[in-house]
Formats: structure tokens, C-alpha cells, sequence
């Protein structure tokens, strides 16, 4: 379907009454059923897709068929009513955390105008604090005294099929990015609340088919995109034939290499597209530069896990890859590559689910002899904090002039910056890489970033309105500083953002290109015996 | 609706304490066993609620990090807002209970032509709801010279300083004006503010509405009706019920059993309610925990048995894909994969 036009957007944003622009509701929230139309929802999980996933052990995903979400009838199993409350029951007991967030909102309110999504949407389901309500409602009715007594007076409701769907639109409406976890007096952490409606939605049969095939492909192929060895090798040999005729450095890479010193381990949207290849092209230049005893593996091919999107437990299955690549091809430590949800994965979760790393050693840079106490368990580092070591130390010759094409401004992307607090690594970077770059407005960036919109599986095509809605806040705050500084490059760590703020950027600023961190380094790195020509454009320079 | 009947059931509360505590003999039920009652099921529940949260299990550690985590040693980490030990995770939590940290940094966001997404700070929250908070804290901690006999110097000085205005005779205490500032914004901002006005259910009003209740019945005792208030009856009830020795000696007028039943009423809807989240917000996993998951690691006791998809299945699917572009391999091709290689 056509998109909306983007001035047609622009107004229906500032103008169309909603709750954000100052338009009240006359119904109340929970008298106000869900509309499934084309364009407000991602299509359900293929039957042939999820009949596979539920065939792999540790995993369930039950009742695979072909279904519409605009359908009345979701062709449920009979008793999906006792499936969701055993398994909110079995949550409850699981996760403190869930238990905690049910009972402690005091609807102050301080979270509703933070979520991007209700920024752009206007959508009062889309507020943080009444996302929520939306299973602390049923919360009340089926497992408090209150609830079951005072009913509706309590904020209670019983639930119904109405209310699953209600679930599957606004879990889906929700990128897990914990912007309203940061302004919360308690921490209420809506991420945490979406998964559990995954969670709960996925007990019935009800994904997303954005989600679940890529979690497929990873299961199957070791990687998100479906990439077999030879697609995965062939890619990056590709690769390395531009880095040649850009730069006349010769690149071998190795594969699956028993006895590398390091397993690097990137997002394979890196090596599947732009602009994430330009960034990959970054990576393959540094390495070689530094002379890192590394190795790809096509198995673990893949950074990221859509099973963060999905459940614990396909998250553990998809992660525990990494490990067990690692012990087989026997390396001392991972290095991991740009990537936002993967490092939620790596630095909260992996050593707990695939833990402990114990043939593996204390992550040391064989480059500065730097020891990354800060990986010291999970023996896991993030290329940024790789790269910021060696610049620190002086072991790689960078000329600033060579991006001086690029006015950069730096997004940070939700992952980094609030599940792990990685802020100023890439800034860095990017103070010894580029002449000139600015940060947008401080409301914007660091802790209080905005998501680009279309994350934990939501960057298809057929919810585009709804993405260029939810990412209107970040294109936004890049518009003012492409206005006052004549931007022209959004930097950022994550690769689902590097194809996702393109989109977005096409839209809300089409003057603005997209480019992950280990480009512009691409760009500016000196090697020795290289012959670059004059790349104009750095490693986009079309050369022939 | 939703503001109505609270309302009302506080109005219905008054009445009853009022009626019932003008009936002969009934002051022994007002005075002595609903505060019992009422001290000991808040006393209890508090801690069961507690406990039920406890019993859960944190199986990840995911901390908010709203600063730059520890990673090299020459990047300046936020102690506070990304704390890396308990230590500093004390401190983040102290600023979280005695300072509303997060509430400090709230902002408002707003929509213009372009569009145009603004956002400006936006502290007001914070400061009606620290007024709040610390003016309850000090009217309760001033009250403790009602059942501490003899009472200890710092309550006496506490309320010393709460009266240093000299306003009036009695004199005025200032916490009893903030307090009404507070709450009187907070239930503003619940009908004013759109957001807030649409999300608020009647448990949201209902705990307004009864400490507004009990705050004005306070001072109506103090400083108006003052002649049913004996204050050496009250104090030896109020030290009677503390002893577990309870006397009503004396009649005591109406408007101090509808202030006892009305507090009776909060002891007994607090651990039933969002009020709960002064013990919640200590077990919260999002602000106790230490930014520190890549160093230690943090056990999950019901680490499921899952594992990976085996590399050996891996293998034997791309096999012949992987042998063709030079990839090593652990097994060598078999026969049959020979064959249907050429």
C-alpha cells in the first residue's frame, strides 16, 4: 500500500486531535476496542515458519495456522482464556520483576509523554503507564482481592478475547526501548512488561512473521537473514574485493579458524546491506590494520537475537551459539560487533542464560595489553570499547580529513545507552575520526534517547505510517541540528538502526545518510602499503 | 464516576465514625479495637506483601543505566546513575527514596506545526510530591509525642521548628500547610492534566480524598473545635493503646474518632493498594541492581535447560556448501555427500 504522503504525515502529527495534542478521548480507555486495519499491524507468523520453531527442543510455539488479525475470529485454541492466566500466573511467580511493575504504578504520570510511540501516535494505549494498565487491568480482576471484588471500580477486567487482541496491537506498538523505565520514580520498566505480553501472546500462537522467520533463519542457518556459509562467506569475500579497489589492502578473511586468538561476532545485516556493509568494511579495515588474530564463524553468523523479541527462552537457544562456537573453535575471548538489541543480550542476559564462560579467559587486547575488567565474566567486548582502547593508546593512524565529507551527529541507540551505559565510547571515536560532528538536543541523546521507531521486529514494511510516526522524535531532533549545523550523517552502533533511521531519514530528511561508527573509522584509517584512491565519498565512492 | 465514589465513600466514612462514635459505649470500638484492628492487619499484610514480592526470584539482572556504565579505566562513570557495586547502588537508591531522583529529570513534551517536538523540564511533579511526602513524614513523626511518654527531645524539637512561624494560638504548624499544598496539587494535576485525567482509576482519587479527609480533620481538632478535644485524654488513650494497657477515661468529641477511623481506614487500605510502593520501590530490579552484568555473573535458579542448535546438525546440513567454498569442517564429507556434490 502507498504510504502516506510525508507533509500529509507532518500535519495529521501536529494537528489531528489526540490525546498529545490536546484532544481528550470521550470514551473511556477500556471501552474502547481495538480496529485492525492494513497498516496498524505486522503480519502473524507463516504456519510453515512457526511449525518449525515448535519442533526445536527447549521451545514451544503451539497452534500454527494461517490467520488475520482483521478477522473476528483468531482461530484460538479452545482453552486460550486458561492457557493466558496459567501462564501470567507462571510469570508472577518467575519474575519479581513482573510482580513489582503490577503492583507499584501509582499512575503519576511522569512516563506518558515519553514513549515515542505515543509522541508520534497520539494513541493513549501508547502512553507507558496505560500500555500497562492494558495487563494490569486483568492482573486485578484474576489474581487480586480488590479485583475480583470491586471489578471495574478497582481497575479491574475480565479477560477476553477482545483483550488479546488488544495485547497483540500494542505489544507490538512497543519497542522494548526503556526511554519510560528512565523517568519512572520506581523504574517501572515497560520492556519488561511488552515481553511478558510476547511471552503470553506466543503461548496461543500469536507473533509476528518479522519476528519469527529471522528467528527461524538464526536457529537454522546460525544467522537472522538466512545466510548460508556460502552466501555468508561469499558476502564478506565480496567485501574485501571493494576494500581492495577502494584501497588496495589485500584482506584474507578467515572462517571458522580453530585456534584464532578472537571469534568476532557482528549483526549479519552487516554483511547482508547497506549501509551496514560500509560499517562491516570498517570492521575487516581495522582488524587488518592492527593485524587482530581473528576469526568469522558462519555458524554463530549472527550478533543480534529476535529472540529478545520472542521469549527467555528462544533468546537462550539463539544466544547460546556464541559459546559454544567459541569453546569449539577454542578462541581466548569474543569481540562483538555494532549492534543495539544484541548487547542488551550480551551484557544483561548471556553469562546468566549460556554462562559460565569458563574455557574462555579474561578479555585482554592483544594490540594495548588492556584487560576488559568490565567483561572479566561474559568475555564478551564491544567493538567500540575495542576501538576506543586502540585509539587511546595511539596504535592506529587515523586522518580526520578523509571524512570531511561528513557533518556527523551521533544517535544513541536505545540498547547501548540504557541497558548497558555505553555513551561515551563511541563519542570517542568519533572525536578522532571525524572534524566536525554535533549532539542533538540533551532531551534527545544519552539516556533520554529516542528509539528510531521500528525495533524489536517492528522494521516492515506493511506498519510504515506507524514507524515514521513512532520515529518522528528522533528525525526530529535530527532535523534541528541538520537546520542549525548543516548535519548531513547520522552516526549510530546499531545495525537494525542503520537500516531503520535510513528509511526514516528518506522520509523526514532525505538529506541526511545513515553510517555506522566503524565506517567513518574505515574512512579515516592509514594503513601501510595501501593505495587509496581519492574516495570523495570514503568507502562509498563508487570506484570502478 | 471515578472521582464520585471515592468521594463519597469518604464522606460514608466520616458519617459512620461521626454516628458511631456518638453512641454510648461505642467509643471502646473506635477508640480501642478498630486502631488495633487496623495497626494489626496494616502491620501484618505490609509484611506478607513484601514477602510475596521477596519470594520471586530476580532471574535477570536488568538495571536502567541512565549514565555511562564502568568500561575503561580513563571513561568517568556514573557512580549513581550506572552503579557498578552495592555501594553505589545504595547511593542510587538513596537518591531515588529521599531525593524522587527520577522525577527531578521529567519533562514535558509538546507538538507544534513542522512538526516540531519540544520538551522543557518540567519539576512540578517533583516538588508537590517531595512536599508531600516529606510533610506526612513529619506530621507522623510529630505525633509520637501523643504515645511516648516522656517525649523524646528530638520530637519535641521536630516540633519546635514545625511551629517557628508563632502564627496563631495554637500556633501553626507549617507541615500542616504543605501538606495540604501537596495534596492539593496532586489531585489538581489529577483532574487538570489530560494525561493523568484519563489514565486515573478511583484507587487513584480514593487515597487523595481519605488523607485529604484525615489531614482536615486533624486540623479542624487543633485549631477549631477544640472543645470535645481533652488532650491528656488523648494522650492516655493514645499511651494506653501503645502500652497495651487501653483506657478511655474521659468523653472525647466526635471529630477525634473520625480522625482515628479515618487513619484506621489508610492503615488498613495501604498494604491493599498502590501505596504499597514505598516498600516496592526498594525491590525494584530495574534500580537495586549493580550495572556490573559483564563482570559477575548473575545466577538465574531457574536456568532452564536449553541448548543451542547443535553444530553438528549445523554441519550436516551445509556440509557440502561449506567443504566447496573451503570453510574446515569437523567430519569429512561422506559418500553420499560426495555424490551429490558433482
Amino acid at each position: 500500500m502507498a504510504v502516506v504522503k510525508v507533509d500529509t504525515l507532518a500535519r495529521s502529527v501536529a494537528e489531528g486531535p489526540t490525546l498529545m495534542t490536546g484532544a481528550i478521548p470521550t470514551k473511556d480507555w477500556m471501552d474502547l476496542p481495538v480496529q485492525f486495519k492494513p497498516g496498524n499491524y505486522a503480519y502473524p507468523t507463516k504456519p510453515n515458519i512457526l511449525e518449525y520453531l515448535d519442533s526445536q527442543s527447549g521451545v514451544s510455539f503451539p497452534n500454527a495456522r494461517e490467520w488475520n488479525p482483521e478477522d473476528d475470529d483468531w482461530k484460538l485454541p479452545e482453552n486460550w482464556k486458561e492457557i493466558i492466566i496459567q501462564g501470567l500466573a507462571e510469570r508472577l511467580k518467575k519474575f519479581r520483576s513482573l510482580k513489582i511493575f503490577m503492583d507499584c504504578c501509582v499512575r503519576c504520570g511522569a512516563c506518558a509523554d515519553k514513549c515515542h510511540f505515543f509522541l508520534g501516535t497520539g494513541d493513549p494505549k501508547n502512553m507507558p503507564v496505560l500500555r500497562a494498565e492494558l495487563l494490569r487491568s486483568v492482573y486485578r480482576q484474576e489474581f487480586t482481592k480488590a479485583g475480583k471484588i470491586l471489578g471495574r471500580l478497582a481497575g479491574g477486567r475480565e479477560m477476553t478475547a477482545g483483550i488479546l487482541k488488544e495485547w497483540f496491537m500494542y505489544a507490538y506498538q512497543c519497542t522494548e526501548c526503556r526511554r519510560c523505565s528512565v523517568f519512572c520514580p520506581y523504574g517501572i520498566d515497560t520492556a519488561e512488561i511488552t515481553m511478558m505480553l510476547r511471552e503470553l501472546l506466543h503461548l496461543v500462537g500469536c507473533g509476528i512473521n518479522w519476528a519469527m522467520e529471522p528467528v527461524a533463519n538464526s536457529n537454522r542457518t546460525g544467522n537472522h537473514m538466512g545466510l548460508t556459509p556460502q552466501a555468508f562467506k561469499g558476502n564478506i569475500d565480496f567485501l574485501c574485493e571493494d576494500i581492495e579497489n577502494l584501497t588496495g589492502i589485500h584482506i584474507e578473511p578467515s572462517f571458522n579458524r580453530k585456534g584464532a586468538e578472537v571469534l568476532f561476532i557482528t549483526p549479519s545485516a552487516d554483511v547482508f546491506a547497506e549501509p551496514g556493509l560500509f560499517t562491516c568494511m570498517g570492521y575487516l579495515l581495522l582488524f587488518e590494520a592492527i593485524g587482530l588474530d581473528y576469526t568469522w564463524s558462519t555458524y554463530a553468523s549472527e550478533g543480534g537475537n529476535f529472540g529478545l523479541f520472542t521469549s527467555n527462552e528462544m533468546m537462550k537457544k539463539l544466544n547460546g551459539k556464541m559459546y559454544a562456537e567459541a569453546k569449539r573453535l577454542g578462541v581466548k575471548w569474543i569481540l562483538g560487533g555494532e549492534c543495539g538489541h544484541m548487547w542488551r543480550v550480551v551484557h544483561q542476559y548471556m553469562d546468566t542464560m549460556n554462562g559460565p564462560a569458563d574455557f574462555l579467559e579474561v578479555p585482554k587486547s592483544p594490540i594495548t595489553g588492556t584487560v576488559f575488567e568490565n567483561a572479566r565474566s561474559t568475555k564478551m567486548v564491544h567493538i567500540s570499547e575495542f576501538t576506543a582502547d586502540l585509539i587511546y593508546h595511539n596504535k592506529i593512524k587515523l586522518d580526520k580529513s578523509r571524512n570531511s565529507h561528513v557533518k556527523a551527529t551521533f544517535h544513541d541507540s536505545c540498547n547501548p545507552a540504557r541497558a548497558m551505559g555505553l555513551l561515551e565510547e563511541p563519542r570517542y571515536i568519533l572525536d578522532h575520526v571525524v572534524d566536525e560532528w554535533h549532539e542533538m538536543p540533551v532531551d534527545t541523546i544519552r539516556e533520554k534517547t529516542f528509539c528510531c521507531g521500528s525495533g524489536t521486529a517492528l522494521n516492515t514494511d506493511e506498519i510504515m505510517e506507524l514507524r515514521m510516526r513512532s520515529g518522528l522524535p528522533r528525525a526530529n531532533a535530527v532535523r534541528y541540528v541538520a537546520d542549525k549545523h548543516g548535519v548531513n550523517t547520522l552516526a549510530c552502533v546499531c545495525a537494525i538502526d542503520r537500516a531503520t533511521l535510513t528509511t526514516l531519514m528518506d522520509y523526514w530528511n532525505p538529506d541526511v545518510q545513515v553510517c555506522g561508527v566503524s565506517e567513518l573509522v574505515g574512512n579515516a584509517l592509514v594503513i601501510e602499503g595501501e593505495k587509496r584512491a581519492d574516495l570523495t565519498e570514503g568507502l562509498r565512492t563508487m570506484v570502478f | 464516576m471515578k472521582y464520585i465514589i471515592p468521594l463519597a465513600a469518604v464522606f460514608a466514612l466520616v458519617l459512620f465514625s461521626w454516628i458511631g462514635s456518638s453512641i454510648p459505649g461505642m467509643q471502646y470500638i473506635f477508640g480501642i479495637l478498630v486502631p488495633y484492628l487496623a495497626m494489626g492487619f496494616f502491620i501484618v499484610m505490609f509484611c506478607y506483601r513484601v514477602i510475596q514480592w521477596a519470594k520471586s526470584p530476580v532471574p535477570f539482572k536488568i538495571p536502567t543505566t541512565c549514565g555511562q556504565g564502568f568500561s575503561l579505566p580513563w571513561i568517568k562513570y556514573d557512580k549513581l546513575e550506572a552503579p557498578v557495586n552495592g555501594i553505589q547502588v545504595l547511593g542510587r537508591l538513596f537518591l531515588e527514596v529521599v531525593l524522587f531522583r527520577s522525577l527531578w529529570r521529567n519533562t514535558k513534551a509538546m507538538v507544534y506545526k513542522g512538526p516540531k517536538l519540544t520538551y522543557e523540564s518540567s519539576k512540578w511533579l517533583w516538588m508537590f510530591a517531595i512536599i508531600f511526602h516529606y510533610s506526612f513524614l513529619v506530621i507522623i513523626l510529630r505525633h509520637l509525642r501523643l504515645f511516648l511518654d516522656p517525649v523524646p527531645g528530638p520530637i519535641a524539637t521536630l516540633g519546635y521548628f514545625d511551629g517557628i512561624l508563632q502564627i496563631g494560638a495554637p500556633q501553626m504548624y507549617i507541615t500542616d500547610a504543605t501538606i495540604l499544598l501537596g495534596l492539593g496539587f496532586l489531585l489538581t494535576r489529577r483532574f487538570f492534566n489530560r494525561h493523568v485525567r484519563y489514565i486515573s482509576l478511583a484507587n487513584d482519587y480514593f487515597p487523595l480524598f481519605l488523607i485529604i479527609g484525615i489531614v482536615v480533620t486533624g486540623i479542624l481538632m487543633r485549631f477549631f473545635l477544640r472543645s470535645g478535644v481533652d488532650i491528656v485524654a488523648i494522650k492516655q488513650l493514645a499511651v494506653g493503646l501503645v502500652t497495651f494497657h487501653p483506657t478511655i477515661s474521659a468523653d472525647i468529641g466526635s471529630i477525634f474518632y473520625i480522625h482515628l477511623f479515618l487513619v484506621s481506614t489508610l492503615l488498613v487500605y495501604f498494604p491493599l493498594s498502590k501505596l504499597m510502593h514505598m516498600g516496592g520501590v526498594f525491590l525494584s530490579p530495574t534500580r537495586n541492581m549493580a550495572n556490573d552484568t559483564r563482570m559477575r555473573r548473575h545466577v538465574n535458579p531457574w536456568n532452564p535447560d536449553i541448548k543451542p542448535h547443535a553444530y553438528a546438525d549445523y554441519e550436516d546440513e551445509f556440509r557440502a556448501d561449506m567443504v566447496e567454498q573451503g570453510i574446515p569442517v569437523e567430519k569429512p564429507l561422506s559418500a553420499e555427500e560426495k555424490a551429490a556434490a558433482s
